[in-house]
């Protein structure tokens, strides 16, 4: 009965989600829309979730004291501000949790991602030695595409355009249908009940 | 040269100078400004997510239901389109508010029941949950990725669209263009079109598994993999360019925004 209630919703509506899509009925289109708008809103409580497994872990830590607690407190009190200024100073433009958006959130994602641009250089200088026919293929294109963006040379820019157009697609092309027909072929699997590993064990 | 007075301009300069701290070596004013954003992170969504889809997908639809309990299954449909009541059932040209509550409570009380996860004793009623969220999920991405992901990019490799016109990538023209007149850019022209076919079919025959890569499938795959090691080393070289950027973006913050060094 735990097991059985599950697969028959997942299979009702999977089958009903996946059909209605060819169904243009009104009425079949409107129910579609409900079954959207309930997506959106359990996951808006899938969210909660997250948000309870993020103040144990860090609970945990900081009650257990262990090695480096307070940094967990800091992101537990980063939390809590951020959250309350959100629900009840409200998110317009001029609210304050936009301000710290614009100047905390936004300035520490930019400057961690910006980080990368360091690593990244030596992480190329280990992987782009052209030891290899395939290797140098990776090489050549990634100095082409960096010299092609920031270089005033007509060529360059022109060889720059080819190698997004037409090999690159090709390869984004050959990856986004094979990603497709993995998705259609899991999705059918959790459909039927094939897949079931989301009901846990027991 | 003029420091600017602008205290989020400090907190902003102050959090940049911690992360980038960790060049040097890891240490605690890394660690504080890591742990600052994230705690940041999950509470921007935290209160997102309430303003964008609880408050008007959920709570409002349901004070409003609740208030207007008393209300005909026909005057609560016209004030439920007046109010632009979400969420609710549509398909109920005449429903009453009493239909309405227990439209929203359905998904809310599958909402709860993820919360159950928590309790071992009864964590086994957030598979219901589960089972709504990826049987519907999987129901409804089903033709949606067999449209978007399959079938349009097939078309792409075969075709192509230039405004109103639909113009094969394999083009007789093309080829007609570069014997009559020979050169650089109209050799590029014909070959592209066909290279972007074989390329597709060439990675598409690397990612079969079916059968053991020798002979005809296996020259495929090895041209399969050339192709994806250009499209790696140009998905590199565009990252590379965009952390660059990025790093360009805080240091003209740093020197302009904060210091004032730059105008």
């Amino acid at each position: 009965m735990r097991r059985q209630i599950p697969l028959a919703i997942a299979l009702v509506a999977g089958l009903f989600g996946a059909l209605s899509y060819f169904i243009q009925d009104p009425t079949v289109q409107d129910i579609r829309e409900q079954l959207l708008a309930w997506l959106r809103l359990i996951g808006a409580f899938a969210i909660g979730i997250g948000i309870v497994s993020f103040l144990r872990n860090h609970g945990k830590k900081v009650t257990r004291q262990v090695s480096g607690w307070a940094f967990n407190a800091v992101a537990i009190a980063s939390f809590l501000a951020m959250s309350t200024i959100g629900l009840f100073g409200g998110i317009s433009d001029s609210s304050l949790f936009r301000k710290m958006f614009d100047f905390a959130q936004v300035p520490m994602e930019a400057t961690m991602f910006s980080l990368l641009a360091f690593f990244i250089a030596s992480a190329a200088f280990r992987a782009f030695r052209a030891r290899t026919k395939e290797a140098t293929l990776l090489l050549l294109a990634a100095v082409v595409v960096m010299l092609g963006r920031v270089a005033n040379i007509d060529w360059l820019s022109q060889a720059t355009e080819w190698i997004l157009a037409v090999p690159n697609t090709a390869a984004a092309r050959g990856i986004t249908i094979g990603v497709g027909l993995g998705i259609v072929a899991t999705a059918l699997k959790i459909v039927l009940g094939i897949e079931r590993s989301y009901l846990g064990g027991e | 040269m003029e420091i600017s007075t602008d205290i989020w301009v400090w907190i902003a300069a102050i959090f940049t100078l911690f992360i980038y701290s960790f060049l040097y070596k890891d240490n605690p004013l890394y660690k504080f400004a890591e742990h600052v954003m994230v705690g940041l992170s999950t509470g921007y969504y935290t209160a997102i997510v309430f303003h964008t889809v609880i408050v008007p997908d959920f709570w409002e639809p349901l004070v409003h239901s609740i208030s207007k309990f008393t209300m005909s299954p026909a005057e609560f449909s016209s004030y439920a389109i007046a109010n632009e009541l979400t969420t609710l059932p549509t398909v109920l040209q005449d429903f009453s508010p009493v239909v309405a509550i227990i439209m929203l409570l359905i998904p809310a009380l599958l909402g709860l029941m993820l919360f159950t996860r928590f309790i071992p004793k009864i964590s086994w009623l957030s598979r219901f949950s589960l089972a709504f969220i990826l049987g519907a999920g999987s129901g409804l991405a089903i033709p949606n990725s067999f449209q978007t992901r399959i079938l349009e990019q097939l078309r792409g490799t075969i075709v192509e669209d230039q405004g109103s016109i639909v113009v094969p990538l394999f083009s007789i023209d093309a080829w007609r263009d570069f014997f009559s007149a020979p050169g650089i850019g109209t050799f590029f022209e014909a070959v592209s079109g066909p290279l972007l076919i074989i390329g597709t079919l060439c990675v598409l025959a690397y990612f079969f598994f079916s059968k053991e890569h020798k002979g005809v499938l296996g020259g495929a795959a090895k041209a399969g993999i050339w192709f994806l090691m250009i499209g790696f080393g140009a998905s590199f070289g565009y990252t590379v360019m965009a952390r660059v950027s990025l790093l360009i973006g805080r240091m003209q913050f740093l020197l302009t925004d904060w210091l004032g060094i730059i105008d």
